[in-house]
């Protein structure tokens, strides 16, 4: 035990020595977490501040263009340019002056109008309520395509939102339409057409509750605990190094020959980086509590679920340390270490979700997912600040950590002592 | 005493053994300098017998102990004093003498009144808490005496000691390794200094291509060497003058 404590004090000293590396090891993640966090937030206030330009070329000047035109209006997304020629809004969308184009089709209005009313009067023909005179045409109308110009720098997701919200703005028309066209045939007098737009079916949000309390989350209950996990699995590459330092300044040479167990000088390291690990935690929910709200982001709400959060930085700091010590034993230099310490744990992020939901992901890397510990980590931190779980919820993802932490750290000793067995 | 049965050791990927069955047996109470140009074996020769190296055959015991049955009392038994500083820059001397002095189990008051009592005899008490990157190589050297025999060990090997110091740094050292020898510290060094083993060892051995050409008291080899002033003349008679190049 006096030799652990002595390695700790160690450990302390050599790190506390480098002021500079110290303050990166904190500072950074704190920037991280800041910048993440205001990128995220205000991207979704500047949809709502700042508006895209959608150029819009109107070859109907009917009631379907003027339907889009409101549409676009009240969304308040976007801000309507007008242009007369088809190719010059290409021109300008493929060249990324412009993100959007959308062109209506000649005679889109009044085709609907027609195609309506032959479907309307076939319908009520079949229940005998067609006057046979009255049959206005049997022109057959071709199909109407809305073009749509994509920039194409912009991503999927916003051309899949872009076109889902036209093809409701036309789906819309079309009902009004049909029921103008029903209440036209069906009514003998001339009446005011009412349309009732006010939906019928609606969706409601249910969140769950703490002290029947709604919890709404926020970008800061998303990033926080996200990014968190990404700083402390960041320890990897220092502590890395530091293991390789030792090997190539001769101190690791001098240890082999001292009356002292690999795991004893391992516990050391494990002891004060797991420290570093928490004080960061401890770091990044003061930013979330206190320094957020200051400069206009959403409070991390943190109330009877502190205790929780700092179990599940304990762990994940564990499985943190135990894949820096592999990492550490395994490399012969620092050229090993850092970059690929500093790689696998971006790898290790992309795999556990931080910047893609593994919800989102194709289904074998769903089944990948599952094996990184930071998928493990931000699981069971998504438990305690999103999903209200108690301690029984995050146990598996605790459970999980804390095999990896033993696991790795099994591997760096059995490895250490065969590859120095004599 | 050190027991050397058939000892041999070749890397991976090399063409020749470093150390070939090599035989050798060092009393308790010697001084005893290996020694041989560059390559010879030296250093392999020293890493297995401080467990930093496994061998390729043979055997050894240190006072009767080996690696594979005792290995913690025989790493309490002995010191090494390894050719690179090994110790942490950023650390102070102190600093460095009470961690590798606790590895040993040493602690409290003991420990403490050691290392003064080792930094005075070796001329760096009022650097005790400078960082050791700020020393010279003299210094450093130094320390890296000290870190090796706070424990007091019974056997003290030694990887070139003295290489890249000054005449001043060197005496301090050849003295203290002197006065260990004379409490009992049975010393094992290896060298490029001749005229400094010549003084200094009780027995030498040349090492040449991993084999023992050579083994005595300095001063009876040079007497059986013909046209031999020195160890150097000696060394030069059975290793030759061409250049040792090879990996």
């Amino acid at each position: 035990m006096y030799k652990l404590w002595a390695s700790v004090y160690k450990e302390f000293l050599l790190l506390t020595r480098d002021l500079g590396g110290l303050t990166i090891l904190f500072v950074m993640p704190l920037v991280l977490i800041i910048t993440i966090t205001l990128i995220q937030d205000s991207s979704f206030k500047s949809i709502s501040n700042t508006k895209i330009p959608v150029l819009i070329v109107d070859n109907d000047k009917g009631m379907i263009s003027e339907s889009i035109f409101e549409g676009l209006k009240d969304q308040k997304l976007f801000d309507v340019i007008i242009k007369d020629k088809e190719e010059e809004a290409r021109d300008l969308v493929f060249k990324g002056t412009y993100q959007l184009a959308i062109i209506i089709p000649e005679n889109l209005s009044k085709d609907l109008e027609t195609k309506i009313n032959q479907n309307v009067e076939g319908v009520l023909e079949e229940f005998g309520l067609e006057e046979e005179e009255e049959k206005p045409s049997d022109v057959i109308i071709a199909t109407k395509e809305v073009r749509l110009y994509f920039d194409p720098a912009i991503q999927q997701s916003f051309k899949m939102s872009i076109k889902s919200g036209i093809d409701k703005m036309i789906s819309k028309i079309e009902t009004k339409s049909i029921y103008k066209a029903f209440q036209e045939q069906l009514s003998d007098e001339e009446t005011e057409f009412s349309f009732d737009s006010e939906k019928f079916i609606s969706f409601k949000e249910i969140t769950p509750k703490l002290d029947d309390k709604e919890i709404l989350p926020n970008s800061a209950q998303h990033n926080v605990p996200a990014w968190t996990l990404f700083a402390i699995f960041f320890i990897i590459v220092p502590l890395s190094i530091n293991m390789v330092k030792e090997k190539s300044q001769g101190t690791f040479v001098r240890l082999r020959t001292n009356p002292v167990s690999y795991a004893t000088v391992l516990g050391g390291k494990t002891v004060v980086f797991l420290i570093v690990c928490l004080i960061q935690f401890v770091l990044m929910m003061l930013i979330g509590v206190y320094l957020f709200p200051a400069i206009g982001l959403p409070t991390l709400a943190v109330s009877g679920k502190i205790f929780l959060a700092f179990v599940v930085a304990l762990f994940s700091g564990l499985a943190a340390v135990g894949l820096g010590l592999l990492l550490g034993t395994l490399a012969n230099s620092q050229e090993q270490a850092a970059p690929f310490g500093a790689t696998f744990v971006v790898v290790l992020a992309a795999l556990g979700g931080v910047w893609v939901p593994v919800f989102m992901m194709p289904n074998f890397m769903q089944i990948v997912s599952k094996l990184s510990p930071m998928n493990w980590g931000l699981n069971a931190f998504y438990d305690v600040f999103l999903r209200n779980g108690g301690l029984l919820e995050i146990l598996p993802e605790l459970t999980l950590l804390l095999l990896f932490f033993l696991i790795t750290t099994g591997i760096s000793i059995i490895y250490n002592n065969r590859k120095n067995a004599v | 005493m050190i027991q050397i049965q058939k000892l041999s050791k070749k890397y991976k990927g090399a063409d020749y053994f470093s150390v070939s069955n090599l035989n050798l047996a060092i009393e308790n109470g010697e001084i005893f300098g290996i020694l041989g140009p560059n390559g010879a074996g030296k250093t392999t020769l020293i890493s297995m017998l401080c467990s930093l190296i496994k061998p390729t055959s043979g055997s050894f015991t240190i006072n009767g102990l080996n690696y594979a049955n005792n290995k913690r009392e025989l790493k309490q038994l002995i010191g090494i004093v390894p050719q690179e500083y090994a110790l942490y820059p950023s650390l102070t001397a102190y600093e460095n003498l009470h961690y590798f002095g606790s590895m040993y189990g040493l602690k409290g008051k003991e420990l403490k009144n050691s290392i003064l009592d080792y930094l005075e005899k070796l001329g760096l008490a009022e650097f005790s808490n400078k960082k050791i990157e700020v020393f010279s190589g003299g210094m450093k050297r130094r320390i890296n005496l000290i870190s090796s025999i706070l424990h007091q060990p019974k056997i003290l090997f030694l990887d070139e000691p003295t290489v890249g110091v000054d005449v001043q740094s060197k005496n301090v050292i050849i003295e203290h390794l002197q006065q260990l020898n004379n409490q009992g510290t049975t010393i094992v060094y290896t060298s490029h200094h001749l005229n400094e083993a010549e003084k200094f060892c009780t027995r030498v051995a040349i090492i040449d291509y991993g084999k023992i050409i050579l083994k005595g008291s300095p001063k009876k080899l040079v007497a059986n060497t013909k046209n031999a002033h020195n160890l150097e003349d000696v060394f030069i008679a059975f290793t030759g003058k061409e250049l040792r190049d090879h990996v």
